[in-house]
């Protein structure tokens, strides 16, 4: 009985995540274009969360984008790493679909070289364990919740 | 009395330490230098021509002054516990041959100059082997003994005890000859992306070392101290077991201990720290 309705709970919990991808007209990793370093459309066909897009941000499991930049908006987080640019006042410096497109695949949009993984791509380096392999970083909710966040990063 | 000047000299070291880094601004190697037991490591050399840095730093200088200073005196070095063992473990019988490492190693300090040459083409075998290899052959061939685990903590303690030996000689791997297709490989190795994160080991151990990658200050990433006693590890570990980590940590199925993969790997970042001094055990966090 119990076995039941954990598994009832386990259809409901599953119905919850894929309902926006059904509603919604989410665009998938791969048919994404990056156009001259801009993705102009929200991948999700609307504007991000900010406030989850903070959480995202700063989750080591998720975005973990603390790893690698400073964002004095989030100084209640120890351990800022210095690889990347510092992210205090981004959204001055880069136009929304720029951010879309780095967050998106920084190979196509920044440089060949970079360190920054591509967080909305669905092949990545050689050897991707089988849990992750084939599968993006983040979510296109969690891509355009992170973007909803950056676009408040303003210093001017 | 003695134990009691040893301690005032590391309180002072530390002391020492803590205003250098002070001086200095973050993102680099720090200045300090090291000295252990009154013998002088070289943890920052000129890169040898053919190296793509300009200069190599030991992981030491990158590391916190309360760690540097456990590796600056034997009594605080906690990897040194596994040395000690490994002095027991090298005087007892093991095996069907009734033998010790002793009884065809007079002294231990014959093995002095060893660990700076590993890996190195193995001609009987026609491939190339590590300190593990070797010392499991002793144990298999000459001992009628079983061989270690390539992680066991009676390989850690012999490994150490072995490189300990040569602390203070520069590293020196030889890259030609027949190990100049396993150093090709391995060099292949370190410049491929791997993971979900899509890195390779260029990105943060050429690109980016002297840089916080969050609350690690990332080095060049050699392997001249190894093994290594990690804090985080509460343990001493091998140089395998740190790629694994490495790998694991952006994502990537790792190669296994004692594969190609990973000697190939070893040869290589052991060939780019070439002029470093072996620090073996190092103490890393």
């Amino acid at each position: 009985m119990t076995k039941k309705l954990a598994a009832l709970s386990l259809v409901a919990g599953m119905l919850a995540i894929t309902a926006p991808y059904a509603t919604a007209e989410v665009v998938l990793p791969d048919a994404v274009m990056i156009d001259d370093g801009e993705v102009a459309k929200s991948l999700t066909g609307s504007a991000g969360n900010p406030e989850n897009g903070r959480k995202v941000f700063a989750n080591r499991k998720q975005g973990n984008c603390l790893a690698c930049h400073m964002n004095k908006d989030l100084s209640e987080q120890p351990f800022h790493g210095e690889v990347g640019p510092t992210l205090d006042g981004v959204a001055d410096r880069w136009e929304e679909p720029e951010l879309r497109a780095i967050l998106i695949n920084s190979k196509i949009a920044l440089s060949e070289d970079t360190i920054m993984p591509s967080f909305y791509r669905l092949k990545n380096g050689a050897r991707t364990m089988d849990k992750f392999d084939g599968k993006t970083i983040l979510s296109a909710e969690q891509v355009e919740d992170v973007l909803a966040y950056l676009k408040t990063l303003k210093e001017e | 009395m003695h134990r009691t000047g040893k301690k005032l000299a590391v309180i002072a070291g530390a002391f020492a330490l803590t205003i250098g880094l002070a001086s200095h601004s973050a993102g680099d190697p720090d200045e300090n230098s090291l000295a252990i037991e009154g013998e002088t490591i070289v943890t920052d050399v000129k890169a040898p021509a053919d190296s793509p840095l300009e200069h190599l730093y030991s992981g030491w200088r990158f590391r916190a002054s309360e760690t540097q200073s456990l590796q600056t005196d034997d009594f605080e070095n906690p990897g040194m516990v596994a040395v000690e063992q490994a002095i027991d473990q090298f005087a007892m019988v093991d095996g069907s041959e009734g033998k010790a490492c002793a009884d065809c190693h007079a002294d231990v300090s014959d093995f002095k100059g060893l660990r700076p040459n590993l890996p190195r083409w193995d001609e009987a075998k026609s491939k190339p082997e590590t300190l593990e290899h070797i010392i499991n052959e002793c144990r298999t061939e000459r001992m009628g003994a079983k061989a270690w685990k390539w992680e066991a903590q009676e390989m850690l303690n012999m490994t150490a005890l072995i490189g300990l030996q040569s602390r203070g000689m520069p590293v020196t791997v030889e890259t030609g000859g027949p190990m100049a297709s396993v150093w090709e490989k391995g060099k292949e190795l370190y410049y491929t992306r791997v993971g979900q994160l899509d890195m390779s080991c260029a990105h943060c151990h050429e690109n980016n070392y002297g840089k916080m990658i969050r609350a690690d200050h990332l080095s060049q990433g050699h392997i001249n101290g190894f093994p290594v006693y990690r804090l985080k590890w509460g343990g001493l570990g091998s140089i395998h077991r740190r790629f694994k980590g490495c790998m694991q940590n952006i994502r990537a199925t790792p190669f296994k201990r004692g594969s190609d993969e990973f000697i190939a790997l070893e040869l290589y970042v052991a060939s780019r720290g070439k002029g470093l001094s072996v620090e073996v055990p190092s103490v890393r966090n």
